[in-house]
């Protein structure tokens, strides 16, 4: 029984551990299948995080930190959208550009409010969100296997984690199944042919932008205002490069990219698990080792199948409707 | 009476310094087939893009049955009943046909009856036009025809009375174009009014009852088709400016030092663009090309300066052989056998405009002494190179520090031309010498090249300006549908007898 309940347990983190990627993975999909390069996913993250755990602070409430974290990252994309759509910059600046502004920004606010470089203060349990139980979760899990599924696997998480699951069908059905989306697939790929059909190509990239911030402010809040109870310096540790990477995996497609997501969740769960474990034969394993696992795995997937993801046609182009 | 289903009235139309529409007026007439002829850049695409609201014009006003409209986007102009199938498709690659024609008209934010409703109204408009597509195939498994009749399908579902095509054979076989003629007629005879752009006047006319005719930006007549002929026409297109004939005396040419045979050439899109040709080049002898552009010239010129991959055939430069299918010399190499070549598009393929005169004084010739030394180029050396080349070419300003975008047309050409005659080439390769060129610079280029040639050099001259091909050349071939269908010794040929040539009549 107790190899069932390491399973349950190690399922159980790679859900929690792959919700803010999958939250930024489906705001990268709108970004780029619009055209423009999202680079800055790691960025906007972190600002959500910052601002969702000051917001949640000072209000007392961890949903009013999360609107607040919305309105910031959405801001953050307009702003990558006026440099590269408006302005027809080079994309992936204006993302590294946004990247580098928010570390500096995050650590230097928190040291300005909090006296501490990057630190926010613990945020107690009305300031932040808490584990949600599914109802009858302690008096099944003593069913076999279908109570350990639903009391230990699916039960007791952040209400994030059961967002984020339900937000991938909903990105698909917008994408593939409705006229927004079909407008969003082909202003990717020939944003000419958008415009001769009388929408405004523009508009519908500062569209996907939005939804692409809104989307990455749950990945931030989660980070700071549920799984822990404080903002830290660089907390996002790479999540956003990581979550561009399983999206590219997923060749810019929200099924495959959630799959993705949970391969390095997965991944990641089980570095968790394997620190200082004595491995027959082998000993134990070093942790550095072990904490490069979902690294590595990012370089040998992307190097091994990028080859066969085919990027939207016009992405990283800025429209240039006359010669 | 028939009344214009389209008047337009005073357009003006400027991109920076070119003034690409120039006071146009035109009535196109309802139930019409309409052509509009003109050379490449005379501003008939970009007319049709002010109709369709793709560009905004400075200044004019647009009709559409007598009533005034305000074109912001394409979306007034689809409103309006105008469609336009562009030169370039404006398809969607991995969208099916059907996600390509709904796409911005998809009638509700969801999908389900309204796809239903969309697939029964477009067989239906399949089934009246008979153009034959499958509304389930992906754009990037079609031919180019197909594609061309998914655009024509995505007009009509729209809406479309008015159907603009731009230069739409370009691209087709000419078993794609009799199927699109016959689509367009039936599309006329059902009384759309069907507007055609072409530089091609036999399309003009077999298609079309009324016709317009641009040149370099103006509208410079209008005629009934039955009421003139090709030759009329192509007078109209070329334009009848004053022959600028130039001082050249008779020189003795030598031996042939450039010859190609049976020289094939395809196009990026695998289309052949250059079809069996045969050319001898003297030492001594300027060898003119003209043609309508277009017809080859291009893709001719890019092939012989090594830029381009021959299909079949061979390219002789001093009695060697250089490239045929299999073996090639590089540009490069060419310029070390006495190659040189001033491309016909000189700010793309001839200059980095970015950057500064004197390093484009010395580019291809860079990494020579003395140049450069031991790979490191000798910056004082340069400097000085140029100021005595710039003096020489009069090029202006002479400052060798300027960036070469803030040079003029005419005198960015002089730093090309400059830069390759300095190696004093065997066999010079020169496409558009003069376009964009003002006065004064062109009498000054057209003699150096009159220069070259009494120093012995071969000189292969494509332009689309008949003039200057009549007035420098000692030989004259013309190029059409990319076949040389004529060749005159250029002392008693007249503008009209190659004009008729460079329209494929005779």
């Amino acid at each position: 029984m107790e190899f069932l309940s390491d399973i349950a347990s190690l399922i159980n983190s790679t859900l929690r551990i792959s919700t803010p990627l999958v939250f930024a993975a489906m705001a990268g999909i709108f970004a780029e299948r619009s055209g423009v390069i999202d680079f800055s996913l790691e960025g906007k993250m972190l600002m959500a995080a910052f601002v969702a755990a000051v917001g949640s602070y000072f209000l007392g409430n961890p949903w009013l930190g999360l609107l607040l974290a919305i309105i910031a990252c959405v801001s953050l994309s307009m702003l990558h959208g006026f440099a590269s759509v408006t302005y027809k910059g080079d994309q992936v600046v204006s993302c590294v550009a946004i990247n580098i502004l928010i570390i500096g920004l995050t650590t230097a606010l928190a040291a300005a409010w909090f006296g501490q470089a990057g630190l926010t203060p613990t945020l107690n349990e009305d300031q932040r969100f808490l584990e949600v139980n599914l109802p009858f979760a302690e008096s099944l899990r003593d069913v076999p296997i279908l109570g350990t599924i639903y009391s230990d696997i699916l039960s007791g998480h952040y209400i994030f984690v059961y967002l984020a699951y339900l937000t991938v069908p909903l990105v698909f059905w917008v994408v593939f199944k409705t006229s927004f989306g079909l407008r969003l697939r082909a202003v990717g790929e020939n944003p000419s042919a958008v415009d001769t059909a009388g929408i405004n190509v523009f508009a519908m990239r500062y569209k996907a932008l939005a939804i692409n911030g809104v989307l990455i402010a749950f990945a931030g809040a989660h980070l700071s205002t549920a799984v822990n109870a404080n903002f830290f310096r660089e907390m996002s540790a790479g999540r956003g490069y990581l979550a561009l990477a399983a999206m590219i995996f997923g060749k810019w497609h929200p099924k495959t990219a959630l799959v993705a997501c949970l391969l390095f969740g997965f991944t990641d769960a089980l570095q968790i698990r394997l620190q200082g474990v004595e491995l027959p034969a082998i000993g134990e394993i070093p942790v550095q080792l072990i904490q490069a696992l979902p690294y590595v795995l990012t370089v040998v997937l992307l190097a091994g199948f990028v080859g066969k993801a085919i990027a939207p046609n016009a992405i990283g182009q800025p429209y240039i409707k006359e010669r | 009476m028939v009344s214009p289903i389209l008047e337009l009235t005073n357009i003006n139309k400027s991109f920076g310094h070119v003034h690409a529409n120039k006071n146009i007026n035109l009535k196109i007439n309802k139930g019409t087939i309409h052509g509009i002829i003109g050379e490449n850049g005379a501003g008939k695409s970009t007319l049709m893009s002010i109709v369709f609201g793709l560009y905004q014009a400075n200044s004019g006003t647009i009709k559409v049955n007598g009533k005034e409209i305000n074109l912001r986007s394409p979306k007034d102009s689809i409103i309006n009943g105008i469609g336009m199938v562009h030169q370039h498709f404006m398809l969607v690659e991995n969208f099916t046909v059907l996600e390509n024609i709904i796409l911005g008209f998809e009638g509700e934010l969801v999908f389900g009856k309204n796809l239903e409703k969309a697939k029964k109204d477009l067989k239906n408009l399949c089934d009246t036009y008979k153009l034959n597509i499958d509304l389930n195939s992906t754009i990037s498994d079609l031919s180019v025809g197909f594609r061309q009749r998914v655009e024509i399908l995505k007009s009509l579902y729209r809406g479309a009375e008015i159907l603009i095509l731009d230069e739409p054979t370009g691209v087709l076989t000419p078993q794609e174009v009799d199927e699109l003629f016959k689509i367009l007629r039936s599309l006329n005879e059902e009384g759309k009014t069907i507007v055609l752009i072409t530089h091609k006047l036999i399309e003009i006319m077999d298609l079309t009852s009324e016709v317009s005719v641009m040149r370099q930006g103006e509208m410079v007549g209008h005629t009934k088709t039955k009421d003139t002929n090709k030759e009329q026409l192509a007078e109209m297109m070329v334009g009848r400016s004053v022959l600028l004939r130039l001082e050249k005396s008779q020189v003795k040419t030598g031996d042939v030092v450039f010859k190609v045979e049976d020289l094939t050439v395809k196009d990026d899109l695998d289309v052949i663009r250059v079809k069996n040709v045969n050319l001898n080049i003297r030492a001594g002898e300027i060898l003119g090309l003209a043609g309508v552009t277009g017809n080859g010239q291009t893709e001719l010129l890019e092939a012989l300066s090594g830029i381009r991959k021959v299909e079949s055939g061979e390219i002789y430069l001093d009695g060697k052989k250089v490239s045929d299918s299999q073996n090639f010399l590089d540009p490069r190499e060419l310029k070390e056998k006495g190659l040189a070549h001033v491309p016909e598009d000189r700010q793309r393929m001839g200059l980095v405009t970015d950057f500064k005169a004197y390093e484009n004084l010395i580019f291809g010739y860079h990494d020579q002494k003395p140049f450069s030394k031991s790979s490191i180029l000798n910056h004082r050396d340069i400097i000085a190179h140029s100021k005595k080349i710039m003096e020489e070419y009069d090029v202006r300003p002479q400052s060798p520090n300027l960036i070469t975008s803030n040079f003029s047309g005419g005198n960015q050409q002089k730093i090309i031309l400059s830069r390759e005659l300095n190696e004093n080439p065997k066999v010079l390769l020169v496409g558009q010498p003069t376009r964009g060129v003002d006065i004064g610079a062109i009498e000054f280029i057209h003699q150096r090249l009159i220069d070259m040639r009494d120093r012995g050099a071969a000189i292969l001259l494509v332009s689309v300006e008949l003039d200057e091909v009549l007035s420098l050349s000692d030989r004259i071939v013309v190029m059409f549908d990319g076949k040389i269908v004529g060749e005159k010794e250029n002392n008693n040929v007249t503008d009209r007898e190659l004009g008729l040539l460079m329209a494929g009549v005779v």
